[in-house]
């Protein structure tokens, strides 16, 4: 039977870990809120940029850029997006978990990955597969810079023909509790549709081919920015649900804690009472 | 909007940064500075290096941007940026280090062509900050 000051110890422990963790959820919940607006804010951009590509695909031989050749899925690559940190529950997880199944698929086991988080660079780093690059701290300097640096590379390789496609497995972020494992096909690009009326005649300058082809290449960098900023918030979510759960737990455990230390004190007095009692009935 | 003024939309894939109604613009297209007034026939235009500047009423006003395009309308410009900066919101000291950089770099013989050239690049950019910055009020 453990003794008081045992349990005092182990409650002092348990509270100061409560207070941890509610710090945590408090700070996850700001985050939260502004990658929620950060979501909010690049919307218009791509809107815009979405489009401006439909009106240009219709006045020129869209359909054969580099970037729109589907080229059959022999040499695939893969993006993994995770955390930094931990304590987010089954964020990184889960993630993980996607993408093993990926690579069990057939003719994929060998498919080179691109890791963002340190969760998942720890994960893949004993494992049998090929990591051809991995990012971290993303998230703590996060702009679109970053998610350009990222998406240079493979457009680069996949504009020589070394590769001929990429898949993003991500969090998609749906509300503060839910997360949505993702695969989507980062590139080729999926095809634009033209747009089906033309509002204005315009003037284009540089030719609309060149337009188009700067256009498409800052389309992947947008799909990936949006990729990164739905993992942001979806992390943010995740760990402030794990936080509030773990603050929850720590508080019943204290309870039980407290009412067990109560237990036993109860138990020492009253020994004690039955103690003196009976030494005086024996006196007497 | 009365006549005779344009909407100025300025985008950047992580925020708006502005968007007001003003009498004139002029914006660093990509095969040069234009200069945009009310009626002006729909153009879809590259962007460049530089600064977009704006005039309301007497006063004018400019940012640093950098690389996008803008789309003109006979009322309406929308320019979307990958960077855009408004003059007050600059770091003069970081503008200044930036291009020190960007020197520094420049003089200690890259070998690759690829460094020269985002050595450039950030060196223009960080000569558009200054510039913008320095003209504040």
């Amino acid at each position: 039977m453990p003794n008081t000051l045992d349990l005092k110890r182990r409650i002092r422990s348990v509270k100061n870990t409560e207070q941890l963790t509610r710090a945590m959820k408090m700070v996850a919940a700001a985050r939260l809120r502004r990658s929620q607006e950060q979501i909010l804010a690049a919307r218009p951009y791509a809107h815009r940029m979405h489009e401006v590509l439909a009106r240009l695909a219709c006045c020129t031989d869209a359909g054969h850029h580099p970037l729109l050749a589907e080229r059959g899925d022999e040499r695939v690559e893969i993006l993994v997006i995770t955390s930094d940190r931990g304590l987010c529950g089954g964020f990184n997880s889960s993630i993980i978990r996607r993408t093993e199944a990926f690579l069990a698929e057939p003719g994929r086991s060998d498919a080179p990955l691109h890791i963002v988080g340190r969760r998942a660079a720890d994960y893949f780093k004993g494992k049998p597969v090929t990591i051809h690059s991995s990012y971290a701290d993303v998230f703590r300097d996060f702009s679109f810079t970053r998610a350009r640096e990222i998406g240079q590379d493979m457009i680069q390789r996949f504009m020589k023909g070394e590769l001929d496609a990429v898949y993003i497995i991500y969090n998609q972020f749906k509300s503060a509790i839910q997360q949505n494992v993702v695969v989507e096909k980062l590139l080729p690009l999926v095809r634009i549709e033209a747009a089906a009326a033309v509002r204005h005649e315009y003037i284009y300058e540089p030719p609309p081919e060149q337009l188009l082809d700067a256009l498409l290449h800052r389309h992947v960098n947008v799909q990936l920015w949006a990729a990164l900023l739905e993992s942001n918030a979806a992390e943010n979510g995740a760990r402030m649900v794990a936080m509030d759960a773990a603050t929850k737990n720590a508080g019943e455990l204290i309870d039980k804690l407290t009412l067990q230390m109560n237990r036993i004190r109860q138990a020492a007095i009253t020994r004690e009472i039955i103690e003196v009692v009976s030494g005086s009935d024996a006196l007497g | 909007m009365s006549q005779g003024q344009i909407h100025l939309d300025v985008v950047t894939p992580e925020r708006l940064v502005f968007s007001e109604v003003v009498d004139e613009v002029i914006l660093p297209g990509s095969e040069g500075y234009l200069g945009v007034r009310p009626g002006h026939v729909p153009l879809m235009v590259g962007l460049g290096v530089g600064e977009l500047s704006w005039r309301r009423g007497g006063r004018q006003d400019r940012m640093a941007v950098a690389m996008g395009y803008a789309e003109i309308l006979p009322d309406r410009v929308v320019v979307l940026a990958e960077t855009a900066e408004r003059a007050e919101e600059i770091d003069g000291q970081r503008a200044l280090s930036a291009r020190r950089r960007a020197e520094e770099m420049l003089a200690g013989n890259p070998h690759k062509q690829v460094d020269i050239e985002q050595a450039r690049a950030a060196q223009l950019r960080a000569a558009i900050r200054i510039s913008v910055a320095a003209k504040k009020e």
